[in-house]
């Protein structure tokens, strides 16, 4: 269970998050929404330990251990997987490699034996086609010359490989088309399951008709100004968030 | 191959953390008197019962060595060294061993501690071993096979009593005795080193290589590496090494000369993991090496990869002469510099003959206090019709204490040529990094996974065992430089 109590979070001398408040019990997926700038992806960066944000005040727990005083590595080893807004590019780095590598972290972190280059490449191969991607993605370097729809898929073939049991979805959906947009949906519901939680921030109705959420919050000005059930999603699509930054 | 990978995993296991070759072995040594002078460079021949011209060929040398200086053009600094506080001749006191069964027991387990089996039935399969330790050659494995189908591996001193006549013929004919003040000092003084000649039209039937282990005090190693690769023949050589820690600088002057006729193929590899000094820059090696190819042949081509990690001071140039029409040189290269280490190294392509291309690609990461250099030339002479050069040279910064600096020469003579230069600057981002950790990488396999990308280009030139072993050096030798 994922829980949030009060936290602020400041990037240099500016207020970003302003006392979140959520708490998310495990086998559940709740969808973040919300205006540009409102912290929702500071929210996902603080509860992944990016630097650069100093938290002034509050916690965030993740089963009950203080997931803000360990490293990010740690962090991913508790099982949080951060599928980022903007994926970054390591050139030179193979995308197998790269992941083979993430996953034998973490298995190691928590004493489970590595996986060998040949166990690893089925249960890629497996999940790349599970997920409708194209073989060379494999084999291509880390999001280098991917497209933006790309290296969204790629983030979600990397959560489907480390089996996250929380996963932080940054507008994983923005610029897909409806074809990747379920791919991303398949992905993330292939995990649903009693252990697996997810936080899924996006602008967009469509991505919650195919991952269709526990709950809806509204994130405004660094606070959790309503929350509700999937009808809260669909009212914010009429309406806007217009008059929200009050509640 | 699993053998070398094993190389580094067996040390890890022997010593923890920082550098992983710093022991020291217990060898009853044999050392002629400190310094040096035309009694030492006689006493040196006299030991290796040269003949006459060969002496008087040290003694040239050593008498133009005297009137040289140092060279001070390259971005080093380092306390003046004292020649005279140096042992120049140093080996392990029993007899020169004539069989693998000769050898004494505490070397073969020294070189069994390093990864390298000198026992055949143990090797690594396909590679054959010359084994360097300190002034003498104290192995070479799998001769019988090779010399079945005509290679000749042997040390360069048993090359001299064996084959006089390709000694005579080849030795110092790249590299001339007074080429340059360190190249003068080897001639004078060489101790040991690799001989290989791989006669017309054969292809070696496996990887040669030469491991060096500088091992007794104050001693410098002088060693020199003679490769002829005759009309169609061909070879991949590769040389590997390592030192003890010690808190003083020890001294490594090494001449290897290449020789490629018609349609000859030689690819000469190092991963040079000399002690770089602590993380204070006490210590550690200065590696003076001079390393040059001509490409005489037709055709001929050579290719140098080199990974250097180690060395307090690296001053290196593996170089290329393209003297055969159509003949290629082509240098990759990562040089990797943490804490105070130094690194000036580089590349020299003389395109002397029409049609030559040469290729070079440089990648150097610099971290810590160090400094890193590239330093190449290519030069095109008059009759070089046609001769092309790519050039790509690529800096990473670990931290903002450290310095990558590139000094390309590009000298043009023929309006046909094509010489194209690149090169690039940049850090590791902060995003990066965090991208990694947040998949459960730790900084530094992070920083060791990047690193590795940024030189994915020269680490696949490398043979495959080779390769396996450069990448765990390089994220080795970053232990510690990011915080
Ligand atoms: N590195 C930064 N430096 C200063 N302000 C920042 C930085 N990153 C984000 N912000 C500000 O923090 C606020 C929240 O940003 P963000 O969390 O990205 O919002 P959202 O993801 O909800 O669009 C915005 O006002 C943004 O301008
Ligand atoms: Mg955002």
């Amino acid at each position: 269970m994922l829980e949030i109590k009060g936290l602020t979070a400041t990037i240099g001398d500016k207020k970003i998050l302003r006392g979140i408040n959520l708490i998310m019990p495990d086998g559940e997926i709740h969808a973040i929404m919300g205006p540009n700038g409102a912290g929702k992806s500071t929210l996902s960066y603080v509860l992944s330990g990016r630097e650069g944000y100093t938290v002034t005040g509050g916690s965030a727990t993740f089963n009950g251990q203080d997931i803000l005083a360990i490293e990010p590595e740690a962090r991913a080893a508790a099982g949080i997987f951060l599928a980022f807004q903007y994926p970054v590019e390591l050139p030179g780095v193979g995308n197998a490699n790269f992941i083979r590598t993430a996953v034998n972290a973490i298995r190691r972190a928590r004493g489970v034996p590595e996986l060998d280059a040949v166990a690893f490449l089925k249960e890629a191969r497996a999940a790349i086609k599970s997920l409708k991607m194209p073989d060379d993605m494999l084999k291509r370097n880390v999001n280098v010359g991917f497209s933006g729809g790309e290296k969204k898929r790629n983030e979600i073939l990397q959560m489907a490989l480390l089996k996250p049991s929380l996963a932080l979805l940054d507008e994983t959906d923005s610029g897909l088309d409806i074809d990747a947009l379920k791919i991303v949906a398949d992905g993330v519901n292939a995990l649903r399951g009693p252990a697996f939680s997810a936080l899924v921030i996006t602008h967009y109705q469509r991505l919650l008709d195919h991952i269709v959420p526990d709950r809806v919050h509204v994130l405004a000005a660094g606070q959790i100004v309503r929350s509700g059930g999937p009808e809260l999603a669909r009212e914010l699509e009429a309406h806007g968030y217009a008059g929200l930054e009050a509640a | 191959m699993a053998a070398v990978t094993e190389t580094i995993e067996t040390i890890d296991r022997l010593t923890d953390g920082g550098y992983k070759f710093g022991f020291e072995t217990n060898i009853e040594m044999d050392f002629a008197p400190k310094g040096l002078n035309e009694d030492i460079v006689r006493l040196i021949s006299a030991k290796k019962g040269e003949p006459e011209w060969l002496l008087e060929w040290r003694l040239k040398s050593y008498r133009a060595w005297l009137t040289m200086v140092e060279p001070n053009w390259a971005r080093i600094r380092h306390p003046r060294i004292d020649y005279q506080d140096l042992y120049y001749y140093a080996a392990p006191k029993r007899a020169a061993p004539k069989s693998l069964a000769d050898v004494d027991p505490e070397l073969i387990s020294m070189y069994d501690k390093l990864g390298i089996p000198l026992n055949e039935r143990a090797a690594l399969a396909g590679v054959a071993v010359d084994a360097v330790f300190d002034s003498v050659s104290v192995a070479t494995t799998f001769r019988e096979s090779l010399s079945k189908v005509g290679v000749i591996f042997c040390s360069i001193s048993e090359a001299v009593r064996e084959h006089p006549e390709l000694i005579r013929k080849y030795l110092g004919s790249v590299v001339p005795a007074g080429d340059n003040y360190f190249s003068a000092l080897n001639s004078a003084v060489f101790s040991d080193g690799s001989f290989v000649f791989i006669p017309r039209g054969v292809r070696c039937p496996m990887e040669l290589s030469t491991y060096f282990r500088i091992n007794a005090r104050n001693t410098g190693q002088f060693e020199r590496t003679l490769i002829i690769a005759e009309e169609g023949a061909s070879v991949s050589y590769l040389e590997g090494c390592t030192a003890p820690m010690r808190d003083e600088n020890q001294l490594h002057a090494a001449v290897v000369e290449l020789v490629a006729l018609d349609e000859a193929s030689i690819k000469y590899s190092t991963v040079q993991n000399w002690y770089p000094g602590d993380a204070q820059g006490r210590g550690g090696i200065y590696n003076f090496v001079t390393k040059r190819g001509a490409c005489r042949g037709r055709k001929s081509k050579i290719s140098w990869t080199q990974v250097e990690t180690g060395s307090a001071i690296t001053w290196k140039y593996p170089s290329c002469i393209l003297q055969g029409e159509g003949s290629s040189g082509e240098f990759y290269s990562v040089a990797l510099t943490n804490n105070y280490q130094q690194a000036d190294t580089g590349t020299k392509m003389i395109h002397l003959a029409p049609n030559t291309t040469s290729t070079i690609i440089s990648k150097g990461i610099s971290a810590g206090h160090s400094n890193n250099t590239y330093r190449g030339l290519v030069r095109i002479m008059p009759r070089a019709h046609g001769a092309r050069n790519f050039t790509q040279c690529d800096s990473l910064l670990i931290g903002n204490q450290c310095g990558a600096h590139t000094v390309p020469y590009i000298e043009s003579r023929n309006q046909s040529a094509k010489v194209e230069h690149e090169a690039t600057t940049s850090k590791i981002a902060d995003d990066q990094l965090f991208y990694c950790r947040s998949r459960g990488l730790s900084t530094e396999d992070a920083v060791g996974l990047l690193v590795n990308g940024f030189c994915r280009d020269v680490l696949k030139e490398l043979p495959m065992e080779f390769a396996v072993e450069a990448q765990k050096l390089l994220a080795v030798s970053l232990e510690g430089s990011v915080g």
